[in-house]
Order: structure tokens, then C-alpha cells, then sequence
């Protein structure tokens, strides 16, 4: 009885699962063995290996995921820090989520005014006398405006490890002699170290297929997968490539997560 | 007696309108096992935290070696301490732990090794170097947190309610241990608990205190022997405490009977109360009976019967016996004159010194006959 109860309560996600996770995932796996004209299995996938523009819009995810990421991370860890420490945390920290309540195309069409010729980016480079300069359509905003839509979701989990990080092991350490800066490096980093991995996790695989974003803020300069996604499902028609790179994405996130993931030690910490 | 370590002078902690020590003065001499004790919130782990140099004291000293070190902050001082969750680092080994401090001080990693593998076999944990702190037991990351500090060489241990989350057993095996780790090193230990039968066991020096005072200060048998007052005696051990009334030296009257007592130097007809230990009080036949009381109930406690008694007066009495009595029973009960204390009421650990020193002599040779 109790059992069947229970399977009544798993229905609604486990039909949510099937229809918007599972099935999806497998017509795309199904679908990346066809090409425009039906032909045989894996020839999207030869396709995809031999070609050097593939690869290189591959390559260029990665990079720009990786810049992105290491950006983010830069600014957020500090920031998490020191916002773990202010008075009235919480109101901060909502300052810091309130962002993301917002439309992502609605801060990308913000952007495209503030970096254009006549915003307000150029007004101030100007007004200083070094301006005005070419600032939208380029990898630099690109990655500026990709890195700002990022960072709560690198702060958040940095801030909760921090939150959970035992006040004690601090004071340990310099109860041993240790500097500051010594606490951070040899405690604090390394035990707050699983909550930059989810950070990690939680900005990188979602920037490896940005597309919006390389469009209207870096004006198609750099082609990312999610944008090769996109110009296939929607301009070329061609869905079984699609298909195929949105496979390879989602390999690739399948890795990230594997290394970025805490695999768990018998009876350890992990390290 | 040395040149003591640390002093206290005059320190007052205040956290807005709270005053969490009030006038706080202890000396610590080289080499004995101090103990703090007092209830929760008494101040105990303020003081150590004063000491440790995690805490700025609102007004006061804190000497070391005779030096102020009020403004050093806690990694400048030669002092460690063994937290109450013992705070291992998780993600290191026992072994990466317990070097934590030498290689802070980038000693040569031959030297950092050696004197792991000695600090851990100290601590009876040899061979447990590349363990997990997780994959330990709770004594054995008490150990851990316990080489971890000794390694540094501290001139003073500060421990923070360190046995608290082991089990009883571990807890009096630890004790022994403890003790045996202080004397075998040589370093002065300030021990922080709430336990008194911890503090009895371990102490040179035992420090009660209450809502941020020290009350009473001093060895383990005199404290118990003389609690300076109702709160002192009540927290240490179990006692039966009475109102009384001093006739004359010596002489005190309780319960509307006078009996000879040990204590000296309080006005005649100053009020009191009077401490009579449970273990002190003796069963015997009416005859002898200093006091008559009925038994209520008893309870076996293994090396002794615990005897709930209520005397003529309606006063209840707890009574620590080797041999059971009846339910019900009317009993004599017997004492020694020393085995009365009394206790002023209102009376400082000082004043109470000073009137034990008039009369502290005579006494042994007067009273003390077995």
C-alpha cells in the first residue's frame, strides 16, 4: 500500500523526467545519426571530427567557457568572502541574486545600449579622453557581459561553503601559528574548495552553449556550439547535425561533471 | 612556586549591557594542571579564549611571562588549545594535522616527521599517520587535537571542554591519560569544564566559578573539604546543606540541636548554613544517633546504597551508605565535628582565607581525632 502511495507522488516529476529529460535526450541521440538526406548512421559524427570549423567552434566554446569561468571565479571568490563577513549578509546577498530574477535578453539588450557607440560606456571613456572605442561586437564584451550574467551562480555555493565552513577550523589554525593569509590558502580555500566546483559546474557548462549572447553582444565573432545548435535546428534545416554537436555538448558536460564532481573517498574528505 | 606563567589582573569582560566576567584575577605557575570550573555560561571559555587571544577583554591585563599580551593576537602567542569539537582539519591526514604548525614554520620536512611520529606515539596513535580524521573514533581524534597542540611545545595548554563528547568510560580513561600527558611534559594545563568530578580528579588547582566571578580557588581536597559558600558547596560533590546558627567558636547550632563543628572566627549568633557531605554521614542505632530521621527511599549505586532520609524537622537528607537500610526505618545518624562545615553567608574567598588562617593551627590538634 504505502509503496504504491508513494509511486503516486513520484508521478508528476517521473512524467516530467520522461517527457522533458529523457525523451528529449534520446531524439537527439536518434536524430544526430541521420544527415539532410537520411544517410547512414555516424556520418554527422565523421562529419563533425574531420571538419576543421567543428573543431574549431569546439575549441572556441571551450576557450571562451573556460575564460568565462576563470573570470567569474576571480571576482566571485573574493566577493563571497567578503560578503560573508559584512553585518547585514543576507541584504547583500539578495543584492547579489536580485540580478538574476531578470530576463537574460533584457541585461543583453541593456548591455548593447550602455557598450554602443553613444552609451553610457563610451560617454565615460570620452569624458576621460580616450575614447570613444569600438565596445560592442567584440570577444572582450562578450566575455565582460557572459561574465557578469554568471557570477551569482558562482557567489551562491562559494558563499554557502563559506556559511558552512566550521568558524573552529579558523581559529585552529592561527591557535598553530598561521597567518591570514596561511589560514586561507591551507584551510579556508581548501575546505570551501567543493563549493567552487558546483560554481564551476554551474557556469561553465551553461557557458559552453551561450548563443544569445555571442550574437548580440559579440556579434557572431566567435561561433560557439550553442550557436551552431541554433543555426542548425533554425537556418540550415539540418537537425541531424544539430543533433550531433548537441550530443557532443552534452558529453562534454558529462565530463565536466565527472571532474569537477566529489568523488567520494571511503571514509574521507574529499581531497 | 615560580615566576607565574599567566596572570589575569582585573579583567572585565562586557558584551553590551552583559558582563560576562567580573574582575577576573588568577595567577597560573609553570607546570600544574589548572581547571576551570563552573556551570555553562559562567564565563569559563571566555577566560580561555582571553588567554588563547581570541578574545579583547573590555578592561584588565592579561600577563605573560609578565609581559601584556593583551594586544597579541592569538598566532603570536605560546599558547595552543585543544577545541571542544577538537577542530581537525578534514581534509587533511592525522599525520598532515598534527604537523599543521611545524610546517607553518617550514622546519625541515626530516625533522616535521620525526617529531609527528613521536608526538603520535605519545598520544598512544602510533602508526595512525595517513588516517583519515574521518575514519577515527572520537578518542582518537581527541588524541589527535591533543598532539596536534603539544606538538608546538606550548608553555601552556588550554583545553575547552575536551572530553565532553566521549562516553563515560573513554572520558575516565582520558582523565587518567591527561593528568599522565601534564606531568610527564611539564607544561601548565588550563582545563575548562563543567564536570566536578572531572576537575576533582585531574586538578593541582581548581578555579569554581559562577556568573563571571571565581569564587573559590584552590586544591581539589579543599575544596570540597571547605566550600567557601551555598553555590560552591552545592556544585562540587553532593551535600546536605542546612540553616544554622554560630553559638561560639567551634559550636553551631542546627536543626535546634548545637553540635561541635571545626569552624572558628564568625560572630556569635551570626546565622549560617551549615554542609554535612552524604558520605560523611554515618547509619547507626538510636542510641548513638547524633540525628534521628526516617528512611524514604534508596537507590543502589554500585559501591553504595544513595539513602533519601527526612529528619524530625521535615529537613530531607541524602545519605551515601555501604549498607542498605529499610524503607520506612527510623535511624540514627552519626558524624565527625570536622565532617560539619559551615559556610557564611556572603562571605568572599578572601575573607574566608584570612579567617581560616586565625584558627587553621589549632585546629588539626584540637578536633581532628579520628
Amino acid at each position: 500500500m504505502t509503496n504504491r502511495k508513494n509511486w503516486g507522488y513520484f508521478l508528476p516529476y517521473g512524467l516530467w523526467l520522461v517527457l522533458f529529460v529523457i525523451a528529449p535526450v534520446a531524439l537527439i541521440v536518434y536524430q544526430s545519426f541521420f544527415n539532410l538526406d537520411h544517410q547512414l548512421p555516424l556520418n554527422n559524427y565523421a562529419t563533425y571530427f574531420q571538419s576543421g570549423v567543428y573543431l574549431k567552434m569546439t575549441a572556441n566554446s571551450i576557450w571562451y567557457a573556460l575564460l568565462i569561468t576563470l573570470f567569474t571565479g576571480i571576482i566571485s571568490y573574493p566577493t563571497a568572502y567578503v560578503l560573508h563577513q559584512l553585518k547585514h549578509r543576507q541584504f547583500w546577498l539578495l543584492l547579489v541574486i536580485l540580478p538574476t530574477w531578470i530576463n537574460i535578453l533584457l541585461k543583453a539588450y541593456a548591455f548593447i545600449g550602455i557598450f554602443s557607440q553613444a552609451g553610457m560606456a563610451n560617454n565615460f571613456l570620452r569624458f576621460i579622453g580616450i575614447g570613444p572605442h569600438q565596445l560592442l561586437f567584440t570577444n572582450a564584451s562578450f566575455i565582460f557581459v557572459a561574465t557578469y550574467i554568471q557570477i551569482p551562480f558562482m557567489i551562491l555555493p562559494i558563499y554557502n561553503a563559506l556559511d558552512d565552513l566550521n568558524p573552529a577550523y579558523v581559529n585552529a589554525s592561527l591557535d598553530l601559528g598561521a597567518t591570514r593569509w596561511q589560514t586561507f590558502r591551507r584551510v579556508i580555500f581548501p575546505l570551501t574548495l567543493p563549493g567552487v566546483k558546483a560554481g564551476v559546474q554551474a557556469v561553465f557548462i551553461p557557458s559552453l552553449s551561450l548563443f544569445m549572447l555571442t550574437r548580440l553582444i559579440g556579434g557572431n565573432k566567435v561561433i560557439t556550439l550553442g550557436t551552431a545548435i541554433e543555426e542548425h535546428f533554425l537556418t540550415t534545416m539540418n537537425w541531424g547535425m544539430g543533433s550531433t554537436i548537441g550530443v557532443i555538448l552534452i558529453l562534454a558536460m558529462i565530463i565536466v561533471m565527472q571532474l569537477t564532481n566529489d568523488h567520494d573517498q571511503p571514509g574521507g574528505f574529499p581531497r | 612556586m615560580g615566576q607565574p606563567i599567566i596572570e589575569l589582573r582585573h579583567v572585565i569582560q562586557r558584551y553590551g549591557d552583559h558582563t560576562i566576567l567580573k574582575n577576573i584575577n588568577l595567577t597560573l605557575e609553570p607546570g600544574k594542571f589548572y581547571t576551570l570550573l563552573g556551570p555553562s555560561g559562567c564565563g569559563k571559555t571566555t577566560i580561555l579564549r582571553t588567554i588563547s587571544g581570541f578574545n579583547q577583554v573590555t578592561s584588565g591585563d592579561v600577563l605573560f611571562d609578565g609581559h601584556r599580551i593583551n594586544d597579541v593576537p592569538a598566532n603570536h602567542r605560546n599558547v595552543n588549545t585543544v577545541f571542544q569539537d577538537y577542530a581537525l582539519f578534514p581534509h587533511l591526514t592525522v599525520a598532515e594535522n598534527v604537523a599543521f604548525g611545524l610546517t607553518l614554520q617550514k622546519r625541515p620536512k626530516s625533522e616535521i616527521t620525526q617529531k609527528v611520529d613521536q608526538t603520535l606515539k605519545l598520544v598512544r596513535l602510533a602508526g595512525y599517520q595517513d588516517r583519515a580524521i574521518s575514519a577515527l573514533s572520537g578518542g582518537q581524534q581527541q588524541r589527535v587535537a591533543i598532539a596536534r597542540a603539544i606538538i608546538m611545545q606550548p608553555r601552556v595548554l588550554l583545553l575547552d571542554e575536551p572530553l565532553s563528547a566521549l562516553d563515560a568510560k573513554l572520558r575516565r580513561e582520558m582523565q587518567y591519560e591527561l593528568r599522565d600527558l601534564q606531568q610527564r611534559l611539564g607544561i601548565t594545563f588550563l582545563f575548562v569544564t563543567h564536570d566536578q568530578e572531572e576537575a576533582l580528579a585531574m586538578s593541582d588547582e581548581i578555579f569554581v566559578m559562577n556568573n563571571g566571578e571565581v569564587l573559590q580557588s584552590g586544591t581539589p581536597v579543599d575544596i570540597y573539604d571547605e566550600p567557601i559558600n551555598h553555590f560552591v558547596a552545592d556544585f562540587i560533590g553532593e551535600s546536605n546543606i542546612l540553616p544554622g546558627k554560630m553559638v561560639a567558636d567551634f559550636q553551631v547550632v542546627v536543626n535546634g540541636q548545637q553540635f561541635e563543628c571545626s569552624d572558628a572566627g564568625i560572630p556569635t549568633d551570626e546565622p549560617v548554613e551549615v554542609v554535612l557531605r552524604p558520605e560523611d554521614l554515618t547509619l547507626t542505632d538510636l542510641a548513638h544517633a547524633k540525628l534521628t530521621m526516617t528512611i524514604d527511599t534508596q537507590l543502589f549505586r554500585g559501591d553504595y546504597y544513595e539513602i533519601a532520609a527526612t529528619d524530625t524537622r521535615g529537613h530531607s537528607w541524602l545519605i551515601h551508605s555501604v549498607n542498605p537500610a529499610e524503607d520506612g526505618e527510623t535511624i540514627g545518624i552519626s558524624f565527625r565535628p570536622q565532617d560539619l562545615h559551615v559556610m557564611r553567608l556572603h562571605e568572599k574567598e578572601a575573607e574566608f582565607d584570612a579567617r581560616l588562617g586565625t584558627y587553621e593551627g589549632t585546629e588539626d590538634a584540637d578536633h581532628d581525632q579520628p
